[in-house]
């Protein structure tokens, strides 16, 4: 342990032994204090790793530190170690630095629950897990933190659990999580067993020679990897259990299903990208899901009126764009926009939380309107976080999915039909924001008198948190601008280039010879239509709400697919749910109540002779006792006396 | 190898001397009034004596008294698991002892005196001096089986471990006296160099003599088919000696067979296939009939035949890999099958328990704490990853596929599944089971909080650090070859 690493995981474990063993025993406001204190120390220890990482020559910008070789059976050995790199030094400073926010936003969030305490230690618990996930360096490691990300948002998903809805809702993240996990880990046995090593170093040096490039082998280990990927980012088909999960309290759902957890599947492709580029076919299905996935989702957000629910499907929508980067090859934009999506989607979660704070803890957005004068900050900092998820030219949001919508189309791996679904996308993004923020805090007060006389803005340890993350917003994305705008290589791309180097030698991939006014010209055409959604949302829910009414009613159809989110819920639940149910009652009708009951009822009879002498046996008579232990001494005696006379001649 | 030099040195037997010394006292001071009430600091005070007189001794390699007493790495590592078992047992007893109206000085006496067997029988290369041990070991144990007096089940547990526990000593000293017909000799060291001479001259003589050692230590470490006590005494022994039996005497009787086996008849290949009988015997015995119990003690006692059929494993490939993995699985064991007990005691200090899987519905929410502790203890026991439990049975049987035992292993894996079953059972109880009556409120102390303490960190630290413990048990084993 010569790094710092190590301390940037501990301090938030420390936060949470603290304050899980004294639960109860120390007051609020320390709870708070150790809970977001750990952090805030990982948070500038992390600045430090980072700075001593920039102080490095670009092509050997690698830390890593062993702690302790965790196991090693033959042939097989793991260590307990951390990897410092370009990719895993930018997750580090966002897991901090947003979670710091965002435990200080929880200090005045749950400043009325009972269970502060153990809200604290999940939450800390949940960021050393997810410091585990980013900074392992092999892959059993990482999924360790994988399933310690996983158990800490089971947990606080069903946090308020005398609510039915919030322990089913943790349950279903739990079980579709699972089915991911195990693509993660046969992935994983594949990978093991092809390469010999699980260690990322070693693995992207050795995959060249261990794979063939196209096989089977590899293309089966890196879908089943993608599995895992959308079982914990939620992409289809695996995406039903983030929209349930906020039923969790909403600093939950902002640090972990917004801005970290759900973002480790980006990471892990991004980790393993030489591995992905090595199967064309897994990158085609990564691209076409991702794309899908933003499209889908962002369709059904259209119509959602539970104003955490929108930005549910969002974060899915968003996420989908990021596998779709990751899909044709441009991992740096996909990580890329998975940090500027931190900031503004954490403040988006933060700000919709204020809001159902100043609410008495409605959610429901037909009964909110006019907020703006009630709550200036919360509105000022929601509107800047929109126009960074429309992207609005020159704000964060713009550049990163400008980005990804320009390597879509331009990339040897891209193709124009995903910058369309891309385009297509941003406009619907834009459209149902909007939608949000007019129906939030515009237009008539729908509220009841009661809610209206509570109304207030929310106190200065949730409204400053959020004018951080605002700045973020505005301003994170400036270090990735395109070379593009003023001809200087983009400073994020470039930074991120040593990881991803042995990827793009797989690739072979070559500048891409697009004309500048291609680029411009895409951009434009997004910015415009951008421009027009935003008209639309405009005029159907400030200006002229009636028109809303008017094609809900011309197309009953479309608005109740929508609106029903597709009825996926309801075809899982006849098409897998309920077989797999009727299937456990098998199980449990036959194999548990016959087979293993019946073993333990008729044990006798079907462990066989031997069971039932020792069961016989077994009376409690010292006799019978003897009698068996004399058999036993008879019998190896027998035995070695035979075996002792064969040697003996 | 050098017999002829007497070298009486005391220091050698600090360990021994300082629990024999604490022993006498305590029964000294019992006769005073006032004196009862040190029974329970003044054992504290030597094992923790005797456990700082091992770790200082560790690292070296001496023989002392004629070669009677030798002090290894071996002997320092089981010497450990004795007194930690010896510690925990301790501290769970003292507010149990207090509930049931028996606390007695006796008793942490009579743990200190058998402690010392046990250290007796881990640090000798004489079979005489082995036996002496486990004399002086069992005697005590006798006792406190019975130490309940006024309950009959308690009595019963006591008498009937005594009847067998002479039964199986007589095959012990008989084995010993045939093995010393065949080489006039009872050193393991001279068995060992002269192995080949005393198996051409008199090969029935020194199997036969094998052959009934193995039973007499089988006994003790609750192989099948010398179990059957197991269930009753378990269940009928007041709860923490229960505790203190399923892991100390288990632990002395492996560190005699290792030593036995591994060292003194090391040449003899031919007991493998008599101990993969053992092992698969214990194994598959212990793990069905675990299914079938309403009563967690019973169930429990059923585990720990069970667990010996997995180090029973290790013994059956033999090898440095092998009984290191052996070693790092008993000290594994030690932690999470005390934890398990000592969350048992706790239940069953309140009145009117009878340990049964019934009264665990609602401790989840009336004891999160405990619960969720018990859930570790039992994951560990069943073998989930990152427990010390599922590395012990990673190593043991990842060495049996690579001595070529893959049947073994794959015996053991399917027998350790069925485990799973019994195990969960309890977590189902404490957690999803929906209790139609209050859970009755437990009471802690700081005694207890800290055996759990002990016993939480051992499980999830052996877990967390594994390699090193290996390394550990390694070294341990290497200093006999």
């Amino acid at each position: 342990m010569n790094t710092v690493l190590p301390l940037i995981v501990l301090f938030p474990l420390v936060g949470f032994l603290i304050n899980f063993l004294l639960a109860g025993k120390l007051s609020r406001k320390l709870v708070g204090i150790i809970g977001s204190g750990t952090v805030l120390i990982s948070f500038l220890l992390s600045i430090k790793a980072f700075l001593d990482l920039t102080a490095l020559p670009a092509d050997a910008r690698i830390i890593s530190d062993t702690l302790y070789n965790w196991m090693a059976v033959e042939g097989f050995s793991v260590d307990v170690s951390f990897l410092l790199d370009p990719l895993s030094a930018i997750m580090i400073l966002v897991v901090t630095g947003v979670g710091f926010l965002i435990h200080v936003y929880s200090i005045g969030y749950m400043a009325h629950d009972e269970g502060v305490g153990r809200f604290f230690a999940y939450l800390n618990l949940f960021m050393f897990s997810m410091l585990t996930l980013v900074l392992a360096s092999n892959f059993l490691l990482m999924f360790v933190g994988w399933e310690g990300v996983g158990l800490c948002s089971y947990l606080l998903i069903g946090f308020w659990f005398e609510r039915d809805s919030a322990t089913e809702a943790g349950k279903k993240a739990f079980v579709v999580n699972r089915i991911g996990d195990f693509g993660f880990l046969l992935g994983m046995f594949i990978i093991f067993w092809n390469v010999g090593s699980l260690d990322f170093q070693t693995v992207t040096a050795l995959a060249p020679s261990a794979f063939a490039i196209g096989g089977t082998v590899i293309t089966a280990a890196t879908l089943l990897l993608f599995l895992g990927a959308t079982g914990k980012s939620a992409q289809i088909p695996l995406y039903v259990w983030l929209p349930d999960a906020m039923e969790g309290p909403t600093p939950v759902s902002a640090l972990i299903h917004a801005a970290t957890m759900v973002t480790a599947g980006v990471y892990m492709l991004a980790r393993s990208s030489a591995l992905f580029v090595m199967a064309p076919t897994t990158m085609m299905v990564v691209a076409v899901i991702g794309a899908a996935t933003a499209l889908f989702a962002a369709t059904i957000a259209l119509f959602q009126n539970d104003i955490k629910r929108v930005l549910a499907y969002s974060t899915v929508s968003q996420l989908g764009y990021m596998f779709m980067a990751c899909g044709v090859a441009a991992f740096g934009a996909g990580v890329f926009h998975l940090m500027t999506h931190a900031f503004f989607k954490a403040l988006l979660f933060l700000g919709a939380g204020s809001v159902i704070h100043g609410m008495s803890d409605e959610q429901d957005m037909r009964k909110m309107g006019g907020l703006k004068k009630y709550m200036p900050v919360t509105f000022i900092t929601m509107l800047i976080a929109t126009l960074a998820i429309s992207g609005l030219p020159g704000i964060s949001g713009f550049f990163s999915k400008d980005e990804i919508l320009w390597q879509a189309f331009s990339s040897d791996l891209g193709h124009p039909a995903l910058w369309f679904i891309g385009m297509i996308t941003a406009l619907l993004t834009t459209f149902y924001m909007f939608r949000l923020i007019f129906m939030t805090f515009f237009g008539k007060e729908r509220m009841d008198e009661k809610t209206k006389s509570h109304l207030h803005e929310s106190p200065k340890v949730m409204t400053i948190p959020l004018i951080v993350l605002a700045i973020l917003s505005i301003a994170g994305g400036w270090i990735g601008i395109p070379k593009l705008f003023f001809g200087a290589t983009n400073f994020f791309e470039h930074w991120l280039e040593p990881v991803f180097a042995p990827a793009q030698r797989i690739l072979h991939s070559s500048e891409a010879h697009h004309a500048a006014s291609t680029e411009w010209g895409l951009m434009a055409i997004t910015v415009t239509l951008s421009l027009g959604a935003f008209a639309l949302a405009l005029r159907f829910y400030l200006k002229k709400p009636e028109t809303v009414t008017r094609l809900r009613e011309s197309f009953p159809g479309v608005h109740r697919l929508l609106y029903g989110k597709y009825f996926i819920d309801e075809i899982y639940d006849r098409l897998i749910i309920r077989p797999l149910h009727f299937f456990s009652i098998f199980l449990w009708k036959i194999v548990d109540v016959l087979l293993i009951d019946g073993l333990i009822n008729g044990g006798a009879f079907l462990v066989g002779g031997v069971s039932r002498v020792m069961r016989y046996a077994q009376s409690g008579r010292l006799t019978s006792y003897v009698t068996v232990f004399t058999v036993g001494v008879a019998l190896i005696t027998g035995v070695m006396l035979l075996l002792g006379y064969s040697i003996g001649n | 190898m050098n017999l002829s030099g007497a070298n009486i040195d005391f220091t050698l037997l600090l360990p021994e001397i300082s629990l024999a010394i604490c022993g006498f006292a305590i029964l000294l001071l019992g006769v005073t009034k006032r004196g009862k009430d040190f029974g329970f600091g003044l054992g504290l005070f030597g094992l923790i004596a005797a456990l700082a007189f091992t770790v200082q001794q560790w690292g070296t390699l001496e023989t002392g008294f004629f070669g009677m007493v030798t002090k290894d790495g071996f002997s320092s590592l089981y010497n450990i698991i004795f007194l930690l078992a010896g510690i925990i047992s301790l501290l769970i007893a003292q507010t149990y002892l207090r509930a049931k109206k028996i606390d007695k000085p006796e008793y942490y006496a009579l743990v200190l005196f058998s402690i010392l067997g046990m250290m007796v029988m881990a640090s000798s290369y004489d079979l005489i001096i082995i036996f002496i041990g486990l004399e002086i070991m069992s005697i005590p144990l006798y006792v406190l089986a019975g130490f309940h007096r006024f309950n009959p089940k308690s009595n019963e547990a006591g008498i009937k471990y005594f009847i067998i526990g002479a039964f199986a000593s007589g095959f012990l000293l008989y084995g010993i006296a045939l093995v010393y017909g065949a080489g006039a000799t009872t050193d393991l060291r001279l068995i060992a160099a002269n192995y080949h001479s005393m198996a051409q001259q008199a090969p029935l003589l020194l199997y036969a003599g094998v052959a009934l050692i193995l039973i007499g230590f089988g006994f003790k470490v609750g192989a099948v088919p010398f179990h059957m006590w197991a269930p009753d005494v378990y269940q009928g022994a007041p709860t923490p000696v229960t505790a203190f039996f399923s892991v100390g005497p288990k632990a002395a009787g492996f560190a005699a067979l290792m030593r036995i086996l591994d060292f003194g008849f090391d040449s003899m290949d031919e007991i493998q296939s008599v101990l993969w009988i053992l092992a698969v015997l214990t194994m598959a015995v212990g793990n069905i009939l675990a299914l079938f119990q309403d009563n967690i003690k019973r169930m429990l006692a059923y585990s720990s035949i069970a667990h010996a059929g997995y180090i029973l494993v290790a013994l059956t490939v033999g090898g440095e890999g092998a009984v290191a993995s052996g070693l790092y699985y008993l000290l594994g064991y030690t932690f999470f099958n005390l934890g398990a007990f000592a969350i048992l005691t706790i239940l069953d200090t309140r009145d009117g328990t009878d340990s049964r899987f019934s009264e665990l519905t609602g401790m989840a929410s009336r004891h999160p704490f405990l619960a969720t502790l018990l859930a570790i203890f039992m994951f560990s026991l069943a073998g989930f990853p990152p427990t010390a439990g599922f590395f012990g049975k990673l190593y043991i049987f990842s060495g049996a596929v690579e001595g070529g035992f893959i049947w073994l292993a794959i015996i053991g894996v399917m027998t350790s599944f069925v485990s799973v079953y019994y195990y969960l059972r309890v977590v189902v109880a404490c957690f999803f089971t929906k209790a139609d009556h209050p859970f009755q409120q437990v009471a802690m102390n700081p005694y207890l909080a800290l055996a759990l303490i002990i016993t939480a960190v051992g499980a999830l630290g052996l877990g967390l650090f594994p390699s090193s413990w290996i390394d550990l048990s390694r070294q341990a084993f290497a200093s006999f070859l």
